[in-house]
């Protein structure tokens, strides 16, 4: 259900429909034809790396002590430099990611129910509703979050308005600022919690809540206890595909973003320590060990949300 | 989905027929009525603002820093391959020949796989699905990293083959789960229609099934492009020398209305692509509709 997230957002513009039997059964030899350059390529490029970083993650100095020089070697204390150097990147990357999660989804349900569920009466309203929610994605991510930073900047209007009208000072800034890079993480991946949970509502039978209301059931009762549990794969594709790449992102807390030196989070440590430091090792480090925390919580929050069609 | 679709049809009709019965209850859906699109025309307002200040901004008389507004013009959309000594324009044709590439590439391997996926039953099924999740639960930068550590392992030399390969991995899974939609949603009788005809299989595959195929593979094509063209974070650690257009942003010193122009360009393309596949889905609709 992950994928259909995405798939949604391409479904609908693919439209549905044609009749669904279920598909016969065939020989797994031509299955496994087909599968097979993908499987390869998979491997090569996605199993192999993940190998190959968590070996570049040991090593050691190479002789010459150079940069960028490192040999093979079993140097587990680059993960535990990775975890006691960076702790309060750590931190913030879940931080803000998890709040930006949050606020994502708070802001994208009503949304994704007013496509869903509102506009059916209006096919229109709702193709054009949710092509202005992929619109962002045909503009490049980079200027649209330069765009937010020209906006908010400490010369740009939101600020002086805030200045003539009092509430801020000659000194205070939004850039640089946690709420600015949550912002940005919020902004930028808020269609990727409205589309998955679009799919879902999209397919809420409305006879369901009539009949919760036939049984005396309040609004806030029919939400909680029909809608919400029914959308509930939409909301768990949502919240996945906003946490983990928000959690890896360094584009908003990038100083010449949205963050300052003081917002970095994980991202821009491993961006540094590979592409400037050239210290392979403890950028895969820190890489590997963000990848397993992730994991970690996404198992935990997949067995918790309940739901089982994640694939 | 369809009988789910005719279920929510059949909902909306039974509510029209019941409205004028439930006077009291309507009252209250009202306040709700202004409310609920208000919100979501301030969310598309949230949405939407930078998009605007993007396309503004490639009219903007601006020299060096494009932050302030300072007039019109079109200037910019007139020297973009001038300014920098084409820096810009380079960047976006490499931009475009890396994304066109890894489309061709992903589109093709993830296609496979989804007819593989939708169609058969086999063993081993849920290591391929979790082998295609996986890469989507990867933060790009990890993504990047591995396949940066690999290539350096290896002394692979970094650039445009480097890219490729790496979108065409965070692209295959999207393309696996869109066109498997499509796949599941085939009518089999159409197929089976085709081999009583006498039609060989790959008369089958190449005028049935991949015919019916096409609006989700063409869906599939778009959105691996648009993912392409616009990565940044996995692209800037296996580009070695080479400078994509969201490489060349990030790196140069303050960004110039030229790239803005670029943006504004491909948006438009983008916006005319949906469009188009819309119409042309509903016209295909249509007509297979009276044909059926």
């Amino acid at each position: 259900m992950a994928f259909a997230a995405f798939g949604a957002s391409a479904g609908a513009t693919t439209g549905r429909g044609a009749a669904r039997e279920p598909a016969p059964l065939k020989r797994s030899a031509i299955a496994i034809g087909l599968l097979a350059p993908g499987i390869v390529y998979l491997l090569l490029f996605f199993v192999t790396p993940f190998v190959s970083m968590v070996i570049t993650s040991l090593n050691q100095p190479g002789a010459s002590g150079g940069k960028g020089d490192y040999v093979l070697g079993f140097q587990w204390q680059n993960y535990v430099d990775a975890l006691t150097q960076y702790g309060p990147q750590f931190l913030r990357s879940f931080g803000y990611s998890l709040t930006a999660t949050v606020l994502t989804l708070l802001i994208g349900f009503p949304v994704a129910y007013f496509i869903g569920v509102t506009a059916r009466k209006w096919p229109l309203v709702q193709s054009l509703t949710l092509c202005l929610v992929i619109a962002p994605f045909f503009i490049s991510f980079l200027l649209r979050t330069l765009a937010w930073q020209h906006i908010l900047a400490s010369n740009g209007p939101i600020v002086e308005l805030l200045q003539t009208v009092g509430l801020f000072d000659a000194t205070d800034r939004i850039t640089g600022t946690d709420f600015a890079v949550i912002f940005g993480i919020t902004y930028n991946y808020l269609p990727f919690m409205i589309l998955p949970l679009y799919a879902s509502l999209e397919r809420l039978d409305l006879r369901l809540l009539e009949a919760g209301s036939d049984l005396y059931a309040h609004p806030t009762a029919r939400f909680f206890r029909i809608t919400l549990p029914i959308t509930m794969p939409g909301v768990v594709s949502g919240t996945l595909l906003t946490f983990i790449p928000a959690a890896g992102d360094y584009i908003n807390s990038d100083p010449n973003y949205l963050g300052s030196p003081k917002t970095a989070m994980v991202g821009n440590v491993i961006q540094a320590q590979f592409l400037n430091a050239e210290n392979y090792p403890l950028a895969s480090a820190v890489s590997v060990a963000l990848m397993v925390i992730i994991l970690i919580v996404v198992a935990v929050y997949i067995r918790f949300a309940g739901t089982e069609e994640l694939v | 989905m369809s009988s789910l679709g005719a279920a929510g049809v059949a909902a909306e009709t039974m509510q029209q027929l019941e409205r004028p019965g439930r006077a009291p209850r309507r009252q209250r859906i009202t306040t709700g009525q202004w409310l609920l699109p208000l919100y979501v025309v301030l969310a598309f307002v949230f949405l939407l603002t930078p998009i605007v200040n993007v396309i503004l901004f490639s009219f903007n008389d601006s020299r060096k820093n494009n932050a302030q507004w300072q007039g019109w013009t079109l200037d910019h959309w007139f020297d973009v391959c001038t300014v920098q000594n084409g820096a810009v324009c380079g960047a976006f044709g490499t931009s475009v020949a890396i994304g066109l590439t890894a489309t061709v590439i992903a589109t093709v391997l993830g296609t496979l796989m989804a007819i593989a996926l939708g169609r058969y039953r086999f063993r081993g099924r849920t290591p391929v699905n979790l082998l295609l999740f996986l890469p989507m639960a990867s933060p790009e930068v990890v993504l990047g990293v591995g396949l940066a550590a690999e290539f350096l392992s290896v002394r692979f030399q970094f650039g445009f083959w480097t890219i490729v390969i790496a979108h065409v991995l965070f692209c295959i899974s999207f393309v696996v789960t869109t066109v498997k939609a499509r796949v599941a949603a085939l009518d089999p009788a159409l197929e089976e229609a085709g081999r009583d005809l006498y039609g060989s299989s790959a008369q089958v595959f190449f005028r049935i099934t991949l015919p019916l195929l096409t609006p989700g593979i063409v869906a599939a094509a778009l959105l691996s492009f648009s993912l392409s063209f616009d990565d940044f974070i996995t692209t800037r650690f296996n580009a070695g020398a080479v400078t994509t257009f969201p490489l060349w942003i990030y790196t140069v010193k303050s960004v110039p209305a030229e790239a803005n122009v670029v943006a504004t360009f491909v948006f438009a393309l983008a916006i005319i692509a949906v469009v188009v596949v819309q119409v042309v889905n509903a016209r295909r609709r249509k007509r297979l509709g009276r044909a059926a």
